[in-house]
């Protein structure tokens, strides 16, 4: 097996010029369990580029008059758990506080967690919400994509072999987020249904993302119509049947499986629980306390 | 490193130790214990869920399993055999000890690991911030209520000292 340990992005660029085959590992929490298993010699793994080293990749930059964050993809959980991020992007940084544990996080990068693309990955559901950005770099040049047209399937992505995810750009918007998960217990857990919120107060929408719930990360565009439709925005205010009628279209936009961790009808369950409850931290106010 | 059987070197501990032979492919947790001799960090899920092989990377508490070793080459390396000379445990060992924070053991080291690097970060933890900071350290023995006292003696302890300096 080869390890190459980029140092610069050049240099990382240059690797998997060479070795389009190779695995490209940031943090190593899920490329290590293969490793660890065997799984990863079985599928074929001959050459790794270490990435989680490349400075260029381990920054953030904050754009005030453009109102965006562009996010390094080696930027690590414990990072984008604190402040500043967590008041640009609280939905992601609240996303970030639930990876794994701390030592996951003092690892795990947002990149890998994009580049892995798995539907239960915590990160993504946020990245959907917000309708981010990807950047990827090659040798031949840079292209971004939209998050929805970058993860196309379970661990399946538009990353061509001799591509790296450079960094994702969220909005920082004006407006309430959050993310909440179901699992089985409250740390180290991976999610058996999940739901990004974040409320565009500028825009009057809100925009609401599930995880673990599809093969890939789903928007729930009739409830945020809906949404957009019924709520008040300055005053917070969301009426209980119209929270109602969210999460039965939260539930219909869902189409989980049945699999070892969790079963369809849960999920669904699930999803629609969490969506009432980010609506109703979203919007505080409901038409009986409002009368 | 495109070898199979290149040498790589670490530095672990404050000193610089050389792999030889290896398989690039393996993790930290297996070349501490397999090829450097270093038992302290214990093996089990060998998937992160444990932190039973917690150590630090450049001052960083990871779990050993997931770090490719021949990645780690420049970085320092701390392993609970780094923690204390042997004989001479640290103020968070001790306060295991006293508060009979260890049962069977297994967990311990990875345990003490991730104390000492909360109570870097966090001198003065709530119970809730030390039940999340530990929250990647799986025991099966304890129930942790003996292990959330030992993190408090210790936090009691070091600010009772900071306090006796200043006086």
């Amino acid at each position: 097996m080869s390890v190459f340990v980029a140092t610069t992005l050049e240099s990382a660029l240059n690797a998997l010029s060479e070795r389009p085959d190779a695995a490209v590992l940031a943090g190593g929490t899920d490329l290590m369990v293969e490793f660890n298993s065997g799984h990863a010699t079985d599928r074929g793994v001959a050459a790794v580029v270490c990435v989680n080293r490349v400075a260029e990749l381990c920054s953030w930059s904050h754009d005030p008059v453009a109102g965006t964050l562009r996010i390094g993809a080696g930027v690590r959980w414990s990072e984008i758990q604190q402040d500043p991020m967590s008041r640009w992007v609280p939905a992601l940084s609240q996303a970030a506080r639930t990876v794994g544990s701390p030592q996951i996080r003092h690892a795990g990068t947002i990149g890998g967690n994009v580049g892995t693309s798995s539907p239960a990955g915590d990160g993504l559901p946020v990245l959907s919400a917000l309708d981010a950005t990807v950047h990827l770099v090659s040798v031949d040049g840079a292209r971004s994509m939209p998050f929805a047209e970058f993860m196309l399937g379970p661990k399946r992505t538009a990353r061509r072999p001799n591509e790296l995810i450079e960094a994702v750009t969220v909005p920082v918007l004006r407006g309430w987020q959050g993310y909440a998960k179901v699992g089985v217990r409250n740390a180290m857990v991976i999610a058996t249904a999940s739901v990004a919120l974040a409320v565009d107060v500028d825009g009057r929408n809100v925009r609401m993302a599930l995880g673990s719930v599809g093969p890939v990360i789903l928007r729930c565009p009739e409830l945020e119509s809906l949404v957009a439709a019924e709520a008040d925005f300055e005053r917070g205010a969301l009426s209980s049947a119209v929270v109602e009628q969210c999460r039965s279209l939260a539930a219909a936009a869902a189409r989980p499986i049945t699999d070892h961790r969790s079963t369809a009808d849960y999920r669904r369950h699930a999803v629609s629980v969490l969506a009432g409850r980010m609506l109703r931290r979203a919007f505080p106010m409901t038409d009986e306390n409002l009368a | 490193m495109t070898d199979e059987n290149l040498a790589y070197t670490l530095h672990v501990n404050g000193g610089y130790r050389e792999v030889r032979d290896a398989w690039l492919g393996e993790s930290l947790l297996f070349v501490l214990r397999e090829r450097l001799g270093l038992m302290g960090s214990k093996g089990a899920c060998e998937q992160g869920e444990c932190g039973s092989c917690s150590v630090q990377i450049d001052g960083e508490l990871v779990c050993a399993c997931l770090v490719l070793a021949a990645s780690a080459r420049g970085q320092q390396i701390v392993t609970i055999e780094g923690v204390a000379p042997v004989g001479a445990p640290s103020d968070v060992q001790q306060a295991f000890v006293d508060a009979g924070a260890v049962q069977c053991g297994f967990c311990t080291p990875g345990l003490i690991m991730a104390t000492h690097s909360l109570l870097e970060r966090s001198p003065h933890p709530s119970e809730f911030e030390i039940r999340e900071e530990l929250s990647g350290n799986i025991c099966r023995c304890t129930g942790y209520g003996r292990i959330i006292d030992a993190v408090q003696r210790v936090a009691v302890s070091r600010a009772a000292e900071r306090n006796s300096d200043h006086a």
